[in-house]
């Protein structure tokens, strides 16, 4: 029995100024799957997740239009839209450490939600710290900078803060592009353990990290949905679309 | 090594001092000097200015000066009911812009769009910053003086102070966006992904680190509310008003004009007579003391700030 989209974009949009970037496509996003999102730069992949979030309105001139539904709920009719973001834990290409303690960076999102009382946060920041695996290297530091961490620790802190809203939906945005491969790998660890409870959209340059992860992967290119699918069809012999063998196999972009 | 050793030597030399990167490095050195120099060129005047008004004025000071009002015109007595007016200008005029242009930049910089409206207060903002200040002085007149009319149609040091006010809102407007503008825009998408509402990205991390830089552009401004002369001339100085006439210590700030130091200098040194030819350099010196007195206490507050800095 097919459960209910999590996520479900109908002929999508968008524009920046006069730009179009998405020329109009849909595609649904199960339940805990990790749907990869691949595409080389420019073709609209970052501006995807900012249209699901509702922070592309943050940018002047961006305009919308279609449908993106969360849990069957359209983002542009929701009531709290606050609510919304804080289901969808975003992680941007790079590491942003808040200008606050690293404690106070993962429970920034919380008490911005008006959660507080000390021995909540203490243990929602301890669980969301150890789910980014970063908890052991800083559980001695917790009043320390989260802009003194190295690159790799700050990414993990982001995504800490990113998991610290208990979203339903991940958003991960080339999340590996300034960290070393092995961080990345720990990440990637992380994200497998993490589908369980979560759905993940990975949006990435690295097209062999889609292949380890996906469950599906989506290949947009020029702001058109060229083909989405089995991770294993998409890089396997024979994806519907010459394009998508073509990217994959470094043929192009 | 010398010259035979290089050249017997086997591999191929790769740094070789050709013509080409000699003429490179002349052209470098000549950069950097004169570049150096028209940045030396800066201190030149300023310190000339210091040196002249404190070598002229020094002599003439005193704690006598300093405490005591001015007597027969300016040639005998002080310049305290001159420091006192200055101070109240000063601090009702800053009282009244810091917030309002600290708060507008705000606005401007953190929730306007790009709309009809956020184009017309910052075209607002650049016009008013270059209107001459003489003119001020007359819109301070007709607004305040007497529209507003504090003072049944005369003038006050409200009025003044709101004058000036209305100068450096502009200026305070600029420099606070600014500082604003300094805080990273990854900072805020941080904070509004994770469901964060405008204010409390403001109020937790822009202002934070930002208020170094608004509190800098903001106190700036007290040197220029200090010297002017024109406007406050117009809506709220006098030429003559010691302290007595309203008891020992205070203006009213309503009911009173003030004197100034801006003021009081033009005074002595062209409408006076009898006056000691140290005396107008001494009010100079005391003006400038004043504004350097409060820059460098705000300085001394960036450097604090700046060293809890978090990025």
């Amino acid at each position: 029995m097919a459960s209910n989209p999590k996520v479900s974009v109908r002929d999508l949009r968008t524009w920046y100024g006069p730009k179009q970037v998405h020329r109009g496509f849909s595609f649904d996003v199960m339940p805990h799957e990790i749907l990869g999102v691949i595409g080389p730069a420019q073709s609209g992949k970052t501006t995807l997740l900012r249209a699901i979030n509702r922070t592309l309105e943050f940018t002047a001139g961006s305009r919308m239009t279609g449908e993106i539904l969360v849990d069957g709920d359209d983002v542009h009719q929701v009531d709290d839209v606050y609510g919304l973001r804080r289901k969808i834990g975003m992680v941007a290409p790079l590491p942003v450490g808040l200008p606050l303690s690293i404690y106070d960076n993962v429970a920034f999102a919380p008490r911005a939600a008006g959660m507080n009382g000390r021995s909540n946060l203490d243990h929602l920041v301890e669980r969301c710290l150890r789910q980014a695996a970063l908890w052991e290297e800083v559980k001695d530091r917790l009043d320390s900078l989260g802009t003194k961490l190295s690159g790799g620790q700050q990414q993990r802190l982001t995504i800490a803060r990113a998991l610290s809203h208990s979203p339903e939906i991940l958003c991960l945005d080339e999340f590996s592009i300034a960290i070393d491969p092995v961080t990345t790998m720990r990440i990637e660890d992380v994200l497998k353990e993490l589908r369980r409870e979560m759905t993940i959209i990975l949006v990435t340059n690295l097209v062999q990290q889609a292949r380890r992860l996906a469950d599906r992967t989506l290949f947009l290119w020029n702001g058109e949905m060229v083909e989405i699918g089995a991770t294993e069809v998409i890089f396997g012999d024979s994806p519907k679309d010459r394009r998508t063998a073509d990217y994959v196999n470094g043929i192009f972009g | 090594m010398n010259s035979t050793e290089r050249s017997t030597s086997s591999a191929v030399p790769r740094f070789v001092e050709t013509e080409f990167v000699r003429k490179k490095q002349r052209a470098e050195w000549i950069a950097r000097g004169f570049f150096a120099f028209m940045a030396a060129s800066i201190v030149v005047p300023l310190l000339l200015i210091l040196g002249y008004i404190i070598v002229h004025g020094a002599p003439a000071i005193s704690w006598e000066f300093l405490t005591e009002n001015p007597r027969s015109g300016g040639a005998k007595g002080g310049i305290w009911a001159a420091i006192v007016g200055t101070i109240y200008i000063v601090a009702i005029s800053l009282a009244v812009s810091a917030p309002i242009g600290v708060l507008a930049a705000v606005y401007l910089n953190e929730y306007a769009k790009e709309n009809w409206f956020n184009r017309v207060v910052n075209l607002a903002v650049v016009n008013l910053a270059g209107v001459p200040s003489i003119v001020h002085g007359l819109f301070g007149v007709g607004a305040f003086v007497y529209f507003a009319n504090f003072n049944q149609g005369r003038k006050s040091i409200l009025a003044a102070a709101l004058t000036l006010a209305v100068m450096t809102l502009p200026v305070i407007i600029a420099s606070t966006k600014e500082a604003l503008a300094a805080v990273p825009r990854s900072f805020r998408e941080a904070c509004w992904n994770v469901g964060a509402t405008r204010w409390q990205t403001i109020w937790k991390i822009v202002l934070p680190n930002s208020i170094s830089g608004i509190l800098t552009g903001v106190i700036l401004q007290v040197s220029r509310t200090a010297g002017e002369t024109a406007p406050v001339m117009l809506t709220g100085v006098a030429t003559w008003k010691s302290l007595q006439d309203s008891g020992w210590f205070l203006y009213h700030p309503i009911k009173d004009q003030c004197m100034a130091l801006s003021m009081h200098l033009y005074y002595v040194a062209t409408q006076a007579n009898n006056v000691p030819e140290a005396v107008p350099y001494a009010i100079a010196t005391v003006l400038v003391g004043l504004v350097l007195l409060v820059n460098a206490t705000a300085i001394g507050f960036r450097v604090y700030l700046r060293s809890r800095k978090k990025w």
